[in-house]
């Protein structure tokens, strides 16, 4: 059985109302029909998966959880979790997840140890077995010394673990993530990657949506990699490495317009794209580095001048940018 | 796709936890709870039931007016305030009622849950308030307790109507606009509740008479003083009731739609 699985799932928000006023011009009218957060995703996860869902802010990710853990209405489409419709059956869904939010939202009226023993019995389960469980999680997750402090006293790494320790306390088949590790220190992100790979380790389905590349990489069997709603690209990350077009992306920023440079870097040898945004021009190629003093030539003949130089290997990051345009931050 | 079966967990089991959470971190808060919203009645007494009779500007007897409209007060405002505060602050910052909305049950049995407690922390304030009122007012002549059950009715049906309120103004009014919404209606509520008058006194003012029935204070009041001093003329009972009836299924579902409207995006 998948542990997850869309089929041409839908979201729309409906468009914010546009207040009137006299003698001001009114602001640019919203999108007719609302704004649309997921286009069409079909998606599939397999059962003890890791699976990621990459892109940039507003790409639909937290919608996207929204909708697989039953806070955010379909549109259209369908969408099944452990086996049970998000719409029909949200009761059954949330029985089997477990769900790691953006921020972390403790309650806070109740100390760190209480926080997981009511969550629990939320869930049908005895006190006693709650509380036992309760200080085991602590435990793995090293903020045992904590069990009895207030909410408050715990720094964000720890109120982060906290989060994790609830959406574990049931015991759930599927835990979602929602970009997890932000506004994280390096080392409390590294020590929550320990912890989400012991998770998966016990055969959860772990579902982690993330805007930072590295961490995709590092921990995820599959990555989605959406944008405005739609679903790019699908794959392993050493496949999606593979599908990175040429081999580096030579990034050249001139003090101007670049698209006269665009035009004659494509006409270079062993350019296999090339595009102006503004002054940034952005070259795929096999040469790389070798290309730059061609590149900045092209840029000089037209009278523009190189501000800023970038080169980036084949990466997630360029395959991204070569999908969307964009950067994923 | 169908999910394989799991021991089954009972809506009215997962209520109980929830429940059990708001009075444990209620009984926590007792004394700010307190204070917060039984400080004003108990003022009201001090000003109305002591002060005033000991200069004589108000005759003795305005006690057995005033105690059953106090209790309704402080019924209704912690009953209101037990639900419209904590929404308040869940919904639009917190989040923190958000391990609540992902607990395996229809989300609308959270909303009942924060009614109920809500009816628990009004009967608790007018608990509270009903011997401080007593000990500061001296006797109070005509007061009985006899007619249990019209109390009991009244003071659930009074505490549900007004917990429901609560959920409405917590969840479907946008938050820069409450403070507002608490005075413009919460204050001329408490005015013109016949919380200090009886409402047969305002036969004097016909217009005012009939005005007053759309305010739900007005049973409640009523309602107390049916139950508690049913020698001063009161509304019929059987009209108290069923107002408090509808106003309780009124609240409660225009409280339930705004509260899915902000629970569901």
């Amino acid at each position: 059985m998948n542990a997850i699985e869309t089929r041409s799932l839908r979201k729309v928000y409906p468009a914010p109302a546009v207040k009137k006023k006299r003698g001001v011009p009114p602001p640019p009218a919203p999108p007719a029909g609302g704004i649309v957060a997921i286009d069409a995703l079909d998606l599939t996860v397999a059962e003890g998966e890791f699976f990621g869902v990459l892109g940039p802010n507003g790409a639909g990710k937290t919608t996207l959880i929204g909708i697989l853990t039953t806070r955010v209405r379909i549109t259209a489409g369908e969408a099944f979790v452990a086996g049970a419709d998000v719409t029909t059956r949200p009761a059954d869904v949330r029985r089997r997840i477990g769900v790691v939010p953006q921020r972390p939202n403790p309650d806070r009226s109740l100390s760190v140890i209480e926080n997981l023993v009511f969550h629990a019995t939320y869930f049908g389960i005895p006190r006693a077995d709650a509380h036992r469980r309760g200080q085991e999680l602590l435990e793995r997750l090293g903020i045992a010394d904590k069990m009895n402090a207030k909410v408050d006293q715990l720094s964000g790494g720890q109120q982060q673990r906290l989060m994790i320790a609830r959406a574990l306390s049931h015991d759930p088949r599927v835990v979602f993530l929602d970009e997890p590790t932000v506004g994280l220190d390096p080392q409390a992100r590294l020590s929550l990657w320990e912890i989400l790979r012991e998770l998966h380790g016990q055969g959860r389905t772990i579902v982690m949506s993330t805007h930072y590349m590295e961490e995709a990489d590092q921990l995820c069997d599959r990555l989605a990699i959406i944008d405005k709603g739609k679903l790019l690209a699908l794959d392993t990350p050493a496949a999606l490495k593979r599908k990175a077009p040429g081999d580096t992306l030579v990034e050249v920023t001139f003090d101007g317009d670049a698209t006269v440079a665009a035009d004659a870097a494509r006409a270079m040898e062993g350019v296999s794209n090339a595009e102006a945004r503004g002054p940034l021009l952005r070259v795929f190629s096999k040469r790389g580095g070798a290309l730059i003093p061609a590149l900045i030539d092209a840029g000089e003949a037209h009278g523009r001048i190189v501000r800023d130089i970038h080169l980036s290997r084949p990466s997630l990051e360029t395959l991204f940018i070569s999908l969307t345009g964009r950067k994923l931050t | 796709m169908t999910a394989e079966p799991l021991s089954p967990v009972t809506p009215s089991r997962v209520f109980a936890a929830i429940l059990l959470r708001d009075i444990t971190v209620a009984r926590r808060e007792l004394p700010y709870f307190l204070v917060r919203t039984a400080l004003q009645p108990i003022l009201l007494v001090v000003v109305f039931g002591f002060l005033l009779p000991k200069m004589g500007m108000i005759g003795r007897g305005y006690s057995t007016i005033m105690l059953p409209g106090v209790l309704a007060l402080s019924l209704t405002l912690s009953a209101i305030q037990s639900v419209a505060l904590p929404m308040m602050q869940d919904f639009g910052f917190t989040k923190e009622i958000e391990d609540r909305l992902l607990s395996p049950v229809p989300i609308q049995l959270v909303a009942v849950e924060k009614v109920v407690s809500g009816v628990l922390q009004g009967i608790v304030a007018a608990l509270f308030v009903l011997p401080v009122a007593r000990l500061i007012m001296g006797p109070i002549p005509g007061l009985s307790f006899g007619n249990a059950p019209l109390l009991l009715a009244v003071t659930i049906l009074g505490g549900a109507a007004f917990s429901a309120m609560g959920l409405y103004l917590g969840t479907g009014i946008p938050p820069p606009q409450i403070g507002l919404m608490f005075s413009v209606i919460v204050a001329p509520m408490i005015m013109f509740g016949c919380t200090y008058y009886p409402w047969a006194g305002l036969t004097h003012v016909p217009l005012m008479k009939w005005l007053v029935l759309i305010n739900p204070l007005v049973y409640v009041s009523e309602g107390m003083r049916a139950a508690l001093t049913p020698g001063v003329p009161h509304m019929p009972i059987a009209a108290i009731l069923s107002a408090l009836v509808v106003l309780t299924v009124l609240f409660m579902w225009i409280g339930l739609r705004a509260f899915d409207k902000r629970a569901m995006s």
